[in-house]
């Protein structure tokens, strides 16, 4: 069985939590003691009726303003699927919380509440998704209850809906009335949308092909750690380890090493210490080179035809997260990418993107939290990357404050 | 020599074709590189054991993530006194069969050094005492980083915490300031003083646990299956007759065949009733099981509605 990762978005009050609740509910993934703090919970608030959304508030001040504060994960399986939820707050005071479960999503739920339609939070948010790369997208259109089950009222967000996404590069869109509060559409067809023809939102979520999502062609190993057992009959073991971050690699494959552009062959591939014949996307080996080059924790093996860009000067797209400190041309930071790190400083900013209009807005000064916008920068070290948009593996890294430690950026190279 | 177009898209049709990798397996790839990325992040991390299946797991995949070397850190257990000896019989002789260091603190040594109070009458507890041989250990050792086996499906906070949980010098989790924790990019720098907690099976689910103990024939503490026992029966739930836990008036003494779902300390984990002698039929059982893990066994979370959070704010696990 296989696995998808899914996060729901959107703006606040808009239903993320209460959905995933009601996906958990309906699939019979909650049980029988959780359910009964979720309505022992509910009853102290004075909810009225069961909240839901209880069951991913798990925090005391979440419960205690019925709002989501920081991404929550619920794990739960349909017979066809695996499944990892991530709830992510609608504030846009929490957006990097947002951003945080993105950044691993197959698929990104966006809600959009019937009443309202399309708001700022909702193009935050699909800005979000797309430039993270999540390749499929659910737009839920929610509670359709209130707005009478509305045919009409749903075309109309769909509409404006799909004029937005043409603007971004969202690439598999779904679009689906939904009330989570009655479980109309989720896992069950809804009788009072009998106008709704198209699937479930469970149906959407099982048969989505996540496999083609991923970069199968190329190769690219971070090294995360050397394994030298430095032992009597082990004496002169050196193993690479780390992940596969993209391709396959096998026995006898012509690799390099970067940044040294030295190359070797690949003399055996391990795992747990037993010889596999060959590698391939996010499976955590090891490497063993027919040649004793000098190798640490940072440098990158890649296919020896196939080689990412290797530059100090980078461009890319950054959220800025810091709520204390803002980005100017100047600053300096320590930029984390795969398991390197560089310092780097902050050249200039190109421009900013509105939240809105999606236009660049030029001239900016400095970023403020929450703020999108593409920079240039330079670090003190080469980096061996790939673009983002052909290889979210190797186009991503983040920003590290000097001083805090803090990740204050997260950064897609382009 | 590059891929044209042609050769790129049959590669693709052959992917489409190919079966998509089983969840275990992914679960246990994103392990072992979190594993990987404390041992080249930091410079001095441990990983707390406690005879627990858990910890047993992460054991395994840390042996894993390293061979044919060795687990490049201690196994670090705070002793409360009060553990099951099955556990910590298991505890010795797994850390002597994989040649790891292994440090143990008692619970006991830091009630007497710091003369601190600990909780009397029913249902008394030493969990939250151990949250300061825990930070005082962290100290002696200056560890920077701690493994543990926590998992989001546990419980309510924990599903909120991140694989690296940033813990200020006194060790106290922040859930409202928690770092942004980006693609697989972790972030573990600190200041001398702070650490990180990290959790490798945070994406794990209690049957995937278990799972993946059957799936890599991994040994268990015998109290993990069905056993005849003699137990106090207190509020509806089953908890060891040891000396360690305060008799109630209300208690009654039975002997019941019962396994462990989990194995904490005696004073709070209690026991199910099971005839449940292999792996496989402790699946089917909790497969079907419509009470959660830490709503059957654990005394400790039910106490308040927000336990669990309060005592990760206070530096627990
Ligand atoms: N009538 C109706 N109410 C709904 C529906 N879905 C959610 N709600 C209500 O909307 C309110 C907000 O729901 P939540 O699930 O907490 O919203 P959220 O999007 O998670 O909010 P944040 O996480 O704080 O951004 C609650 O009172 C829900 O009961 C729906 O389909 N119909
Ligand atoms: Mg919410």
């Amino acid at each position: 069985m296989d696995l998808l990762r899914f996060i729901t978005a959107g703006s606040v009050d808009d239903g993320k939590s209460t959905l995933i609740g009601r996906l958990l509910y309906d699939t019979k993934n909650i049980l029988a003691d959780q359910m009964e703090a979720i309505e022992r919970a509910s009853k102290t608030r004075n909810a009225g009726e069961i909240d839901l959304a209880l069951l991913t508030d798990g925090l005391r001040s979440e419960r205690e303003q019925g709002i989501t504060i920081d991404v929550a994960y619920k794990y739960f399986q349909t017979p066809n699927r695996k499944f990892i939820s991530i709830d992510a707050p609608g504030h846009i005071q929490y957006t990097r919380n947002m951003v945080t479960g993105a950044s691993n999503a197959d698929l990104a739920i966006i809600l959009v509440d019937a009443r309202h339609g399309v708001v700022e939070q909702t193009r935050r948010h699909s800005l979000i998704a797309s430039m993270l790369g999540i390749p499929h997208v659910i737009v839920a259109v929610n509670k359709m209850d209130l707005v009478g089950n509305s045919e009409d009222a749903f075309l109309e967000i769909a509409k404006s809906y799909t004029e937005l996404a043409e603007k971004l590069s969202i690439k598999d869109l779904t679009i689906i009335p939904v009330s989570a509060l009655n479980g109309d559409n989720i896992v069950e067809r809804s009788e009072a949308m009998s106008w709704y023809t198209g699937e479930t939102l469970l149906s959407v979520l099982e048969n989505v092909n996540v496999l083609k999502d991923q970069n199968q062609e190329d190769g690219r190993f971070a090294v995360q750690y050397v394994i030298r057992p430095q032992t009597d009959e082990l004496h002169d073991y050196r193993g690479y380890a780390g992940r596969v971050q993209s391709g396959t690699f096998k026995k006898g494959d012509a690799i390099k090493v970067l940044p040294s552009e030295r190359e070797s062959k690949i003399a055996k591939i391990e795992f747990g210490g037993n010889e596999i014949p060959q590698a391939s996307v996010l499976e955590s080996v090891t490497i063993l080179l027919e040649d004793d080059i000098d190798i640490s924790r940072g440098d990158m093996i890649v296919t020896v035809d196939n080689s990412p860009i290797v530059s100090q000067d980078i461009e890319a797209l950054v959220c800025w997260m810091d709520d204390k400190k803002t980005l100017k041309p100047g600053n300096k930071y320590v930029l984390q990418h795969g398991t390197a790190r560089s310092r780097c400083s902050i050249r200039g900013i190109e421009y900013q993107i509105d939240i809105n209009s999606y236009e660049k807005l030029d001239e900016v000064e400095a970023l403020k939290l929450n703020d999108v916008a593409r920079i240039v920068l330079r670090t003190a070290q080469p980096i061996a990357y790939d673009p983002y948009q052909k290889n979210r593996a190797n186009g991503a890294a983040i920003l590290i404050d000097e001083t805090s430690n803090v990740t204050v950026g997260a950064c897609m190279i382009e | 020599m590059s891929i044209s177009v042609n050769e790129a898209s049959d590669i693709q049709r052959e992917i489409s074709e190919r079966s998509a990798p089983d969840y275990l397996d992914q679960l246990e790839a994103e392990a072992i590189y979190i594993m990987r990325e404390v041992a080249g992040q930091f410079e001095r991390p441990a990983l707390l054991f406690s005879g627990g299946k858990d910890s047993i797991t992460l054991v395994h995949l840390a042996k894993k993530a390293f061979a044919p070397g060795k687990i490049p850190f201690p196994l670090v257990h705070v002793d409360t006194g009060h553990n099951f000896i099955e556990a910590i019989e298991y505890r010795d002789e797994l850390a002597e069969a994989i040649n790891a260091k292994l440090i143990v603190r008692y619970v006991e040594d830091t009630i007497k050094a710091k003369g601190l109070k600990e909780q009397t009458g029913k249902n008394a507890s030493r969990n939250w005492l151990q949250t300061f041989t825990l930070l005082d250990t962290i100290e002696e050792f200056e560890f920077d980083a701690c493994i543990g086996g926590a998992r989001r499906d546990e419980e309510k906070a924990r599903a909120k915490e991140r694989i690296f949980s940033f813990r200020d010098e006194f060790g106290q989790w922040d859930p409202k300031r928690q770092r942004p924790e980006l693609w697989n990019l972790f972030n573990g720098r600190i200041q001398k003083g702070e650490n990180v907690r990290v959790f490798p099976i945070s994406n794990w689910t209690e049957l995937d646990v278990w799972a993946y103990l059957k799936r890599e024939g991994i040994a268990l503490p015998s109290i993990y299956f069905a056993h005849e026992r003699e137990l106090i029966l207190r509020d509806g739930k089953l908890l060891n007759n040891t000396p360690v836990i305060e008799p109630d008036p209300e208690d009654q003494i039975v002997t019941r065949q019962v396994r462990f779902r989990t194995v904490g300390d005696m004073t709070c984990t209690a026991a199910v009733e099971s005839a449940a002698a292999t792996l496989d039929e402790v699946i089917a059982e909790i497969t079907i099981s419509r009470i959660s893990e830490r709503g059957e066994t654990r005394i400790d979370d039910q106490q308040t509605e927000a336990a669990m959070e309060d005592r990760k704010k206070g530096g627990y696990f």
